[in-house]
């Protein structure tokens, strides 16, 4: 597969760990923020190959990690209203509320399928039309604008059945949350390469400007990972401030317009709920006034009230990177994938999926 | 006869005959079944006999590649062919849900008549069921299979050595990913194909020429991932795979990409996974690689010295990944 | 939170287009690309495109790759 293949050159990865391990000495924390980079990274071994001065934490870049429990619980609500179909990305099945996971429901007769694509909705609604299709819409500013461009393909196309109960969130905020805490101490970050393909790199800027942070927008193969990396680590080392773009075939300066018109065109900022973390100002998507038809809560007239957390369960701390899932008392004890308590374990890029599945036994 | 599948047609009464003689009969006519007595009964001159059973449930009913029909003769065969068995005889029982077509139940018979002509198998006992509407997915089949065991073969779970080379026959994930695109409708167009297969000739061939073969074990639901656990389990040792050496077909790594998934947790229905002797592994490999359902054979991996119990991954990158057992259905993601 | 994958167009309608992955073909929405060709390659994200492959980046990136190797030929 082009431009997949090649970033994954057995010889090019050898020499670049090769690299990698000759920079520095000096210890470092190193965050990535994006559930993608902690899936390759745990698939492709990469904490295996790193320095041993290198501490690579895991933050909140899992959209599901971070959607409260309150989301699936009134998602699970929502299959009960009457002639619903929810349609969801896979990703959200096993995601446990207090009431039970969309899996269980499934189970249990509720009309809920799998999509792939947003644009899925549109030709399931089609089919549908004595039905209402409500797509559980989550993601980051990568998956937002697909949400938007199908609100707007639902209306060119009079289709009225479709709804969209939304939980998207947008990074830099949380980025600027996570800096500010004391107790966490970060050198430098992976930044998140298909955000920054749509937000671009100006906005991580306040990192190295005021807060003396490095960023490195990374890829997600192989190959981008170590470059990342070896690039984030002399930076780090050098005490250079600055925000770097190692991912410049998909990544410009500017990212995306058409996509940020998108975004702005359907949506407000609003102030969200992040699970584990707590209330951020200004980090969350809604539908703006021309779109709030297509809301889903709205349609149906449910108040919803945002609520997290299970007794115990330490994924807001593991989130932030201030402890490993090994520290959680949970951990591989009451909490695993068949049986998860906290949403880090049950996406599949969650950290403590990524940990249990890939890092268990070895040494 | 009708077009579609009634309740009588499960009654025992005239119409299951009518259905048995004029649809299964015309396709699975051999001298046992034809005496149509409550048992097949059958003359064995073997010691030791292999017996398994298999439900099959699969959605869609028909797929890229075959259909619920060939998926229950091959099942059935191959678990019989990785026992170290010559697979010699079926059965065959069918829960059908009222108002399923004719038609279709006759595609599917065809097609395991056709498979078990190519096995060598015959089909020599059966059963229908009728439920009503609504009380089955179409259409379900059981069947039960025995087979000889061959003398002076001990290929066993159990049996992995330190060492021995793991081979498989062909590339991973063929069936798992057809099936996933084709029921969840993702609009996937391409030449997805399940590998279902009767793989009893590939094996005959492997145990006939060569010593050295430990295990044989076909790499169905769970994948290649859950058949190297459980030999790893089993045999008590570390199995090193190399993700460099896993064939896979361009559709499904492109598919597999596109879903977030692992190529190593996708169901299999033709693959099969063999530890051989190293000192043997070449000339297996070779043997394999002449056989129409072994041409992509590859080594993938090996037994190593480390110990404990755990499957693990040398990645493009040099590191090590644990491979561990698949836990739940297989969903696709896009975060 | 962004599992993409780069695909080669192969043609275009409007807004939509057909894209091949690895020898798999997808309907795919272009309304966040402003300038696409057939044959190009873009970046596909739950079936939408949200950004073009610079190729001559990617040759760039590459051949920083290569050198490393090279110098320690020489």
């Amino acid at each position: 597969m082009k431009f997949v293949d090649e970033f994954r050159n057995n010889e090019y990865s050898k020499k670049l760990v090769e690299k990698l391990n000759n920079i520095s000495k000096e210890k470092m924390n190193i965050m990535e923020v994006c559930g993608t980079h902690t899936m390759s990274i745990f698939r492709y071994g990469i904490r295996d190959v790193l320095p041993s001065n290198v501490n690579l934490i895991s933050g909140p870049g899992c959209p599901i990690c971070v959607t409260p429990q309150s989301y699936i619980d009134m998602a699970l609500t929502l299959c009960e209203e009457e002639g619903t179909i929810i349609a969801t990305f896979g990703d959200m099945m096993k995601v446990p509320g207090k009431k039970g996971s969309l899996s269980k429901k499934k189970s249990e007769g509720a009309d809920i399928r799998i999509v792939y694509s947003p644009m899925d909705c549109l030709e399931m609604a089609k089919q549908n039309p004595w039905k209402k299709v409500v797509f559980l819409s989550v993601g980051f500013e990568t998956t937002a604008p697909m949400t938007a461009v199908t609100a707007m393909e639902a209306k060119k196309r009079n289709i009225t059945n479709l709804l969209f109960f939304t939980a998207h969130k947008i990074v830099p905020p949380v980025m600027n949350a996570l800096v500010k805490d004391k107790d966490l101490k970060i050198d430098g970050f992976l930044l998140p390469g298909h955000v920054s393909a749509i937000i671009g790199t100006k906005p991580f800027e306040f990192l190295s400007k005021d807060y003396n942070i490095s960023g490195v927008v990374t890829g997600f193969e192989p190959l981008d990972i170590l470059q990342g990396l070896i690039t984030l680590v002399s930076l780090i080392s050098k005490k250079d401030y600055k925000i770097e773009n190692e991912y410049k075939r998909i990544v410009k300066t500017d990212g995306n317009s058409n996509a940020e018109k998108y975004l702005n065109k359907a949506f407000n900022i609003v102030d969200s709920s992040w699970r584990g973390i707590g209330r951020i100002p200004k980090s969350g998507l809604e539908f703006n006034s021309e779109y709030e038809d297509f809301d889903a809560l709205k349609y149906f007239k449910i108040n919803y009230e945002e609520y997290d957390g299970s007794p115990g369960c330490k994924c807001g701390e593991i989130l932030k990177g201030k402890i490993k899932p090994t520290d959680c008392q949970l951990f591989k004890k009451l909490c695993t994938p068949e049986n998860p308590v906290g949403s880090c374990m049950v996406s599949s890029e969650g950290t403590c999926a990524a940990y249990y599945r890939y890092h268990k036994d070895i040494t | 006869m009708s077009d579609t599948i009634t309740l009588s047609h499960g009654s025992g009464g005239i119409q299951t005959n009518k259905l048995i003689n004029e649809l299964f009969f015309k396709y699975f006519n051999n001298p046992i079944l034809d005496m149509m007595n409550d048992a097949a009964q059958i003359d064995i001159d073997f010691k030791k006999l292999a017996f398994t059973t298999d439900s099959f449930v699969v959605n869609p009913i028909f797929f890229s590649g075959g259909n619920i029909g060939k998926l229950a003769v091959c099942g059935t065969v191959n678990d019989l062919a990785v026992s170290g068995a010559k697979p010699l005889y079926l059965t065959s029982a069918f829960i059908i849900e009222e108002g399923f077509s004719i038609k279709k139940l006759e595609d599917i018979v065809k097609s395991m008549a056709e498979e078990a002509n190519k096995a060598g198998v015959k089909i020599v006992a059966g059963d229908t069921k009728v439920v009503e509407k609504g009380n089955a997915d179409g259409i379900f089949i059981n069947t039960s299979g025995i087979g000889s065991i061959y003398e002076n073969v001990n290929i066993n779970c159990a049996n992995a050595k330190v060492g021995d080379v793991v081979i498989i026959n062909g590339t991973l994930g063929d069936h798992g990913m057809t099936i996933m695109c084709e029921r969840n409708e993702l609009g996937f167009k391409g030449n997805l194909k399940s590998d279902c297969a009767c793989l009893n000739s590939l094996v005959d061939v492997m145990l006939e020429a060569h010593e050295g073969i430990h295990v044989i074990r076909d790499a169905t639901r769970g994948g290649v991932a859950a058949v190297l656990n459980e030999i790893s389990e089993f045999s008590n040792v570390t199995i090193a795979i190399e993700e460099n050496n896993l064939p896979l077909k361009e559709e499904v790594k492109g598919a597999t990409e596109m879903l977030g998934l692992d190529p190593l947790y996708i169901a299999n229905e033709g693959k099969i996974c063999v530890f051989v002797e190293e000192a043997y592994a070449e000339n297996v490999l070779n043997s394999m690689r002449k056989h129409p359902l072994g041409s992509d054979a590859a080594i993938i991996g090996k037994v190593t010295e480390e110990l404990g119990k755990k499957v693990y991954l040398k990645t493009v990158v040099g590191g090590k990944r644990l491979v561990d057992m698949p836990s739940g259905i297989q969903l696709p993601r896009i975060c | 939170m962004c599992l993409a994958v780069p695909g080669k167009v192969l043609s275009l309608d409007g807004d939509k287009g057909i894209v091949e992955i690895g020898n798999i073909k997808r309907e795919v929405f272009m309304h966040l690309l402003s300038d696409i060709s057939v044959n190009e390659y873009v970046l596909v994200h739950a079936g939408c495109a949200i950004e073009k492959v610079d190729e001559e980046e990617a040759k760039i990136t590459m051949d920083i790759f290569k050198e490393l190797i090279e110098n320690e030929v020489c």
